[in-house]
């Protein structure tokens, strides 16, 4: 029973991590990191409701709260990125580049 | 009785709070609206008078005593604490120290005080108060301090304040370069000092390492390790008190403020080298050849400066060749272990000293500035003073009876002749006539005769009280501090050999009356010789004279200036800038290059990952974090 749950979250990531490596719009890859988190959320929640503890759960609120958070931070962001270039496209911001 | 005080850390602190007072004052306004010039005067005055007091209060407490414990003692702290050796940031006052503070502190007041009228209207008259009370402070440590570490502290300040006060007038290349001089050629002799304490640590140091404890292991050095250590001080004590070979730096030291060459090169700094052998004559008492060694080197000295005294033209100089000279004596006395009669021309030579720097300096000031002695002339009615103070430090000087000059040098002679140098005597004797033949031609030919600059001689006038008064004082002293030591032979007590008697390490030697008139009858002869052929050749006036052949030779110092220059100067600018040039760049640059180099290609060959893109990023990220998932899984089970 809990492996269709694991496949789905392990599904799940991959297409985050996809997503994440793949596109080049800002806010997809913003989108594909929320749902590899939610992705571990649902690996908790299944785990919790075998180990029957708590633990998952009150993990899974915690991540969601990070995630909030995380999302008002990353869109201040992106309107500060997208002021400088007038462009969401991730490629345009390469000034790492060694 | 109480040996322990608490008031003797005081008397170095005065002056060092008062520079540090005078130092910040001057750095905090000089820019701005500059402060009246009698507060830094006054401020600078209170330090050392204050000291003087306070070395008074100590004199006494000390003549209280029983002649056999007389010492005060004070620990401030303890510096530092390595393995079992504890060196104490410690003070001690026994006769000889306190003997050195009194006229220290005494003098150095007076030419504080002379020093707000010589240096009037200079721009950095603060400035040069801070050093004068800086060098103050350095010179107490130095003579209070109870181990040779903490006179090495006062050694060194007296050095870098020196140093700086040459080159005061520092727009001057000259007067910088002879400040860089006197400071390089300093840092030879203190090497020496330094390498001396070292083999005195490595000998007995482990028993503590102040004098007391020094004082009585002295007998567990070894002969060669003793003599070693007398000669590496005395290298300390040439580079600081100007012996050959050291003494080059003197003369151009005058390049700084006369009130300098006053309190610095001539009464106090310069005596630091006799006070340290003295200080240490339980060392030097130990060993007889080192004490020879000492005296021969001093009376050439004094013989050599006495040579090129008698040819220089500017007035500080002749002065300053005469310091040289009298610094050749007194090591000449504490070479035959008459370490009194060594401290006591120190103590004289102070007074008679100062007098004739200060009587220069006014005549300097006087002047505008003019130092070469062919530009003066007939001053003696201009200048009336002026010029009755310095015939008493001149007279005192050339060892005239009863001047003070005469009790000193007789004191050291006599003790040569007795202890069976007769060669120092002998040389002794001649330049005591050489020192009444230059110090009376530059009295002459500067206050007698015709005026040889009637421009300068009908500006001159009189210098106002606040440096005729120092004069004064000085020239009372100059003329009665002989009589402080007076010998048996006058129906005196010798009150400062007997005062020094427990501090330093001396048998008298015991001679008949005969050869103490021989002494006597010597020295008077050599100063009645040297003052009539001074007074013949420019008692009624002479021109400045071409030098030729030895004379010439003698003006120009005997070429020792440019054989050092050729001989050490050169080759070793020579050898910094080979080591410059090859082995800097291919042997100690090499490796740090190479290693910055090879660090550049490691650099360029993982740029290439860098790309910039978050995408690629993300993928480093996520293979990284699967290689170590993996890894994990694989170790856990």
């Amino acid at each position: 029973m809990i492996h269709s749950y694991l496949y789905l979250s392990i599904i799940l990531f991959c297409l985050g991590v996809v997503g994440v490596i793949s596109r080049r719009n800002v806010f997809t890859v913003f989108m594909s990191i929320e749902l590899m988190l939610n992705s571990a959320n649902l690996a908790f929640i299944a785990f919790s409701r075998v180990h029957e503890s708590m633990d998952g759960h009150v993990l899974a609120m915690m991540v969601m709260a990070v995630a909030a958070a995380e999302a008002a931070l990353a869109l201040a962001v992106v309107i500060l990125l997208h002021k400088h270039k007038s462009k969401l496209d991730t490629n345009v911001f390469s000034l790492l580049k060694g | 009785m109480e040996h322990s005080v608490t008031y003797l850390g005081l008397i170095p602190l005065f002056p060092l709070m008062g520079a540090v007072l005078i130092g910040l004052l001057h750095v905090f306004t000089c820019n701005r609206r500059k402060l009246p010039e009698m507060l830094y005067g006054l401020l600078a005055c209170v330090g050392p008078v204050l000291s003087f007091i306070m070395a008074l209060k100590i004199f006494f407490a000390l003549k209280g005593m029983p002649a056999d414990e007389r010492f005060l003692s004070q620990v401030a702290f303890t510096w530092f604490s390595v393995g079992d050796l504890h060196i104490n940031m410690g003070f001690l006052a026994d006769p000889l120290s306190s003997l050195m503070l009194l006229f220290v502190t005494l003098i150095g007041s007076l030419i504080h005080i002379y020093s707000i009228g010589y240096m009037k209207g200079d721009k950095n008259f603060g400035k040069f108060f801070s050093y004068l009370n800086l060098f103050l402070g350095s010179m107490l440590i130095l003579v209070l301090g109870d181990s040779p570490v903490v006179m090495f502290v006062g050694w060194e300040g007296v050095g870098l304040c020196s140093y700086l006060l040459i080159s005061f007038y520092s727009d001057g290349t000259d007067n910088v370069l002879a400040g860089n001089k006197a400071f390089i050629v300093n840092r030879v002799g203190d090497l020496g000092f330094v390498l001396g304490m070292s083999f005195l640590f490595w000998g007995i140091g482990s028993h503590g390492f102040d004098y007391m404890s020094l004082k009585a292991n002295v007998h567990h050095l070894a002969p060669g390790v003793a003599l070693a250590t007398c000669l590496l001080l005395f290298v300390g004590a040439t580079g600081k008190s100007a012996q050959i070979p050291l003494y080059v730096w003197l003369p151009d030291a005058m390049a700084g403020p006369t009130p300098v060459s006053a309190l610095i090169h001539a009464a106090t700094m310069v005596t630091a080298g006799v006070y340290m052998v003295a200080r240490f004559s339980f060392l030097y008492a130990h060993v007889e050849l080192a004490g020879t060694i000492v005296a021969w080197v001093g009376i050439l000295t004094a013989l050599l400066a006495a040579i090129f005294g008698m040819f220089q033209e500017d007035i500080k100089k002749v002065l300053a060749y005469s310091t040289v000279s009298q610094l050749g004596y007194m090591f000449a006395g504490v070479g035959v272990a008459a370490y009194s009669a060594g401290i006591f021309h120190v103590f004289t030579h102070a007074f008679f000293k100062a007098l004739l720097f200060l009587g220069a300096g006014s005549v300097i000031c006087a002047l505008h500035h003019e130092q070469n002695i062919w530009k003066m002339g007939g001053l003696k009615k201009k200048m009336p003073k002026t010029y009755i103070t310095m015939l008493i430090g001149a007279l005192a000087l050339s060892g005239c009876p009863p001047f003070s000059g005469f009790f000193s040098k007789d004191e050291i002679l006599y003790s040569a002749l007795a202890s069976g140098h007769f060669g120092i005597w002998a040389v002794g004797v001649l330049v005591a006539g050489m020192t009444a033949y230059y110090t009376f031609r530059m009295m002459f030919v500067v206050f007698h005769g015709e005026p040889r600059d009637q421009h300068a001689y009908d500006h001159a006038q009189e210098s106002p009280a606040v440096m005729t008064v120092p004069l004064i004082i000085l020239a009372v002293g100059a003329l009665f501090a002989g009589f402080l030591n007076l010998p048996a032979i006058f129906g005196g007590d010798q009150m400062v050999s007997h005062w020094l008697a427990p501090s330093v390490t001396e048998h008298h030697p015991h001679t008949g009356l005969f050869v103490e008139i021989i002494a006597i009858g010597a020295s008077v002869v050599a100063f009645l010789i040297g003052i009539k052929a001074a007074y013949s050749r420019f008692g009624k006036g002479a021109e400045e004279p071409n030098f030729s052949g030895f004379a010439d030779f003698a003006y120009h110092k005997f070429y020792v200036d440019e054989l050092y220059d050729a001989v050490i100067v050169q080759p070793y600018k020579r050898v910094g800038a080979a080591i410059w040039k090859t082995i800097e760049p291919n042997v100690t640059d090499a490796p740090v290059k190479s290693v910055s180099t090879l660090y550049m290609l490691l650099g360029s060959a993982f740029k290439i990952l860098q790309v910039g893109y978050v995408r690629v990023y993300a993928i480093y990220m996520i293979i990284g974090l699967s290689v170590m998932s993996l890894f994990l899984s694989q170790t856990l089970n």
